[in-house]
C-alpha cells in the first residue's frame, strides 16, 4: 500500500494540515528546517538511525547517523556564529557534494541565516554574480574551489568569511579560515533560532530570459509542501534507503536531496562521483537502494549504454522510481518498466519557483508514458490561453501552465526584485507587494512552461514559453551566455539558443559574428567553448558554435532568438516581417 | 602512440585542471569517474581530439567509459586514424 492510497479520496478531502499528521508535528515545535531534520528526528529516538551513506570517487565511503547530523550541523552553526553570521544573513555553500554540504546546510539554517547553495561546476564570472546579488556575507567551500572565490573576492565587498571546509590549512591564504567540523570539538548543545513560519531559509538562484540569475527566497514553512510530497510522491518509508541523484547546487537537491526526506527520517545515499553507468547501478547494488529520484538526461544516458549492463548488477532493492528536471520522454519509462524489473519512472514537475513537486505522477495511479501526471492534491493547476490568459477549457489545447498562488513551499519572492516576482501573476495589480501576491487566489501564478491537459485530467509538456535553455534539467540564461560570449575577444555579436539532444533535451548553440581580423576555425570555436565553460559553467558552454555574417534583427537592432531558434527545432519562423533587411 | 598520450594528457591539464592543482594525472588516471571533467565538458575534450587528428568520433563510441582515461581516449582516436 502506497503512503497516498487513493489520489481522488486525498484529493477530495485535502488541506496543508495534513502535512504536520504526517510529520506527527505536535503544537509548540521549533519549525526550523535546520532543527527538524537533525535535532527532531534524535528527539524522537531515531538518534543511532543512518541518516547519510555517502560515497565519494575511489574507495572513499562513511555513514552518518541522525545524531552526527545534529552534531555537526551544531558545529556549522557555532562556527557562524563565531565569525559574527548573524540571522537573514546570506550563506552561499560551494562545494561538491561532500558531506560537510550536507552539514552546513542545517547548520545555516539552525542559526537563522540564508543557504544559498552554487552548483560547484560554475565558474568565476557565474558565482560572482550570484555571490553580488544577494550581498553574500560569507562562502563554505573547499580547497579545490577557493581558487574561483579568491579571484572575484576583491569585487565583493559585503564577503566577509571565505571558510575552507575541508583540505591542507597551511595552503590558506590571509583571511580564510580552514573548519573541518568532524575533526573539531564535538558541538553538542546549539541554541537554534526560533524561526516562524516566514523566516527565510534557502535562496536558490534561477536563470530567465532576460537580465542575469534571480534568486528565489523560500521559507521555513517550505517544509510542510516538502514532507508531503516526500511522502505521497516518493512514498518513502521509515525502512527506506533513498536516493535522489541532483546536486544541491539546484532545488532537487536540497527540497528532495535534504529537506523533505531528512524531515521524516529517512535514510538517504549520496554519491558524489562523475556519472557513469556501471558506477550507478553498482552504487544502488551495494546500498540497496529501494527508492530512486533522477533525472531524465541521466535515465536516458543509462538507457544509451543498453539492457545488458543493467542485467550485470543485482537491482532487485529497488521499488519506485521517480524523476524531474525535464519532461520524461515515453521510451524512457516504457524502457525503465522493462530494465528495472516492471518498474517506471514516474515523472514529476515543479520548478526552483514552487519549492515543491506541482505535478506529479503518483505511486499506483495509471501512468501514461510521456504525460508529466496530475496535480498534486491542495494545488490548483491549469494552462492558461496564450493570448487571453483565461483557463483553456479545451482538451489537448496548448496553454501556459499556472497555479493558483498560496501552496506553503511557494517561493516569497525574488531577492530585491519584487517586480520581476510581480510579473510571474497574471491579474496582479501593479502596487501589489510580494506577500499580497502569493496569498490571492484569484491570480494565477505562471511557469513559464507550456502544456496541456487531457480530457482525464493529465497534463502533457510541450516546452518553454521562453527563451531559457533547459540542459540537462538545468535552466540556462541566454543573456548570461551572450553576455560572457562578446567578451571573448575575437566575438563582436552573439546569441545564444537551445538545440534538440537526444540525452539533455537540449544544448546550448551560440551564434556569433566575429570581430574583424578573426576568422571562423575549428580552433576558434574550441577556444571559445573553453572560455565560457570556465566563466560561466560546462552546463553553459556552447556545444556548436555557428559563424555568421550578421544576426537576425529586428529593426530596432534587438537579435531575434526565436528565429534562431526556430530554424534548429525545424519549425516555422513566423512572422519574420518585423526583422532588419541590413 | 606516447607521442599521442601526451599530447591530450597536457591538453587535460592545461584545460581542466588549476595550475596549482595538487591533483596528479597520469595516462591511467580517471577523468571522467573522477570528477575532473564532467559529461558537459566531455564535448569540448572529444572536440579537441578530433580537431587534433582530424577525425570524427562517433556519439556512440565517445562514451564516459571510453573518455575516462587518457590510455583509453588514445585507444579510440587510434581506431579512428586508421
Amino acid at each position: 500500500m502506497s503512503n497516498i492510497g487513493s489520489y481522488e479520496r486525498v484529493k477530495k478531502d485535502f488541506n496543508w494540515e495534513i502535512a504536520r499528521d504526517v510529520m506527527n508535528w505536535k503544537d509548540g515545535e521549533l519549525l526550523n528546517i535546520g532543527a527538524i531534520c537533525s535535532d527532531r528526528i534524535c528527539a524522537r529516538g531515531d538518534a543511532d538511525k543512518t541518516a547519510l551513506i555517502w560515497e565519494g570517487f575511489g574507495d572513499k565511503r562513511a555513514e552518518y547517523t541522525f545524531d552526527d547530523l545534529r552534531v555537526y550541523s551544531n558545529g556549522f552553526a557555532q562556527l557562524l556564529k563565531e565569525q559574527g553570521i548573524e540571522p537573514g544573513d546570506r550563506v552561499c555553500i560551494f562545494m561538491d557534494k561532500i558531506p560537510s554540504l550536507y552539514f552546513s546546510f542545517l547548520g545555516i539554517l539552525k542559526l537563522g541565516a540564508i543557504a544559498q547553495p552554487l552548483f560547484s561546476a560554475f565558474g568565476d564570472e557565474s558565482l560572482e554574480v550570484r555571490l553580488a546579488s544577494a550581498d553574500t556575507k560569507a562562502i563554505l567551500t573547499t580547497r579545490k574551489h577557493v581558487r574561483k572565490v579568491r579571484k572575484i573576492k576583491d569585487k565583493l565587498p559585503d564577503l566577509k568569511n571565505i571558510i575552507v571546509v575541508e583540505g591542507d590549512p597551511a595552503k590558506l591564504k590571509d583571511g580564510e579560515v580552514f573548519f573541518d567540523v568532524e575533526s573539531a570539538p564535538r558541538i553538542e548543545e546549539f541554541d537554534v533560532f526560533e524561526s516562524n513560519s516566514e523566516s527565510p531559509s534557502v535562496l536558490h538562484y534561477t536563470s530567465g530570459t532576460t537580465g542575469q540569475p534571480k534568486g528565489a527566497l523560500h521559507v521555513h514553512s517550505s517544509v510542510w509542501g516538502q514532507a508531503l510530497t516526500t511522502s505521497w510522491v516518493l512514498d518513502l518509508k521509515d525502512d527506506d534507503i533513498y536516493w535522489c541523484t541532483a546536486d544541491p547546487g539546484w532545488v532537487t537537491g536540497t527540497s528532495y536531496g535534504i529537506i523533505g526526506p531528512w524531515a521524516l527520517g529517512i535514510t538517504q545515499c549520496v554519491l558524489d562521483s562523475g556519472f557513469t553507468s556501471s558506477r550507478w547501478y553498482q552504487f544502488i547494488q551495494d546500498n540497496k537502494i529501494s527508492v530512486w529520484y533522477s533525472a531524465p538526461t541521466a535515465i536516458r544516458a543509462l538507457m544509451k549504454d543498453g539492457n545488458e549492463l543493467v542485467g550485470k548488477f543485482d537491482l532487485s532493492s529497488l521499488r519506485h522510481l521517480a524523476s524531474v528536471g525535464e519532461p520524461l520522454n515515453a521510451e524512457a519509462v516504457i524502457w525503465s518498466g522493462e530494465v528495472f524489473n516492471g518498474l517506471q519512472f514516474h515523472d514529476t514537475f515543479w520548478q526552483t519557483e514552487t519549492g515543491a513537486m506541482m505535478i506529479t505522477n503518483f505511486p499506483g495511479m495509471e501512468i501514461r508514458p510521456g504525460s508529466m501526471g496530475m496535480p498534486f492534491p491542495g494545488i490548483s493547476a491549469t494552462v492558461l490561453d496564450l493570448e487571453s490568459h483565461e483557463p483553456v477549457m479545451e482538451p489537448g489545447k496548448v496553454g501556459l501552465i499556472a497555479f493558483r498562488p498560496g501552496w506553503p513551499s511557494m517561493f516569497r519572492s525574488y531577492w530585491k526584485q519584487p517586480d520581476i516576482y510581480r510579473s510571474k501573476f497574471v491579474g496582479a495589480a501593479d502596487d501589489a507587494m510580494p506577500d499580497e501576491l502569493r496569498m490571492n487566489p484569484d491570480l494565477w501564478y505562471v511557469s513559464g512552461d507550456r502544456a496541456s491537459i487531457d480530457k482525464d485530467g493529465y497534463f502533457w509538456f510541450v516546452g518553454r514559453d521562453d527563451d531559457v535553455i533547459n540542459t540537462g534539467g538545468h535552466l540556462v540564461g541566454p543573456f548570461e551566455i551572450e553576455s560572457a560570449l562578446v567578451e571573448h575577444e575575437a566575438i563582436a555579436e552573439a546569441a545564444a539558443v537551445g538545440k534538440p539532444d537526444e540525452v539533455n533535451m537540449e544544448v546550448v548553440k551560440a551564434f556569433v559574428t566575429l570581430k574583424p581580423g578573426y576568422e571562423p576555425s575549428d580552433d576558434l570555436e574550441l577556444n571559445i567553448m573553453n572560455f565560457i565553460r570556465k566563466r560561466l559553467s560546462p552546463l553553459a558552454m556552447p556545444q556548436e558554435i555557428e559563424y555568421m555574417d550578421r544576426l537576425p534583427k529586428t529593426r530596432s537592432g534587438k537579435i531575434v532568438r526565436r528565429y534562431l531558434k526556430a530554424i534548429e527545432w525545424g519549425e516555422d519562423v513566423g512572422d519574420i516581417s518585423s526583422l532588419s533587411d541590413d | 602512440m606516447e607521442e599521442m598520450k601526451n599530447v591530450v594528457l597536457e591538453y587535460i591539464v592545461d584545460e581542466y585542471l588549476d595550475e596549482d592543482d595538487e591533483d596528479e594525472v597520469s595516462f591511467d588516471s580517471p577523468l571522467i569517474s573522477s570528477g575532473i571533467v564532467d559529461s558537459f565538458s566531455m564535448v569540448s575534450l572529444k572536440r579537441f581530439v578530433e580537431n587534433k587528428y582530424s577525425i570524427k568520433l562517433p556519439d556512440e563510441e565517445a562514451t564516459p567509459e571510453a573518455f575516462d582515461t587518457v590510455n583509453s581516449i588514445c585507444v579510440l582516436i587510434k581506431k579512428h586514424l586508421g
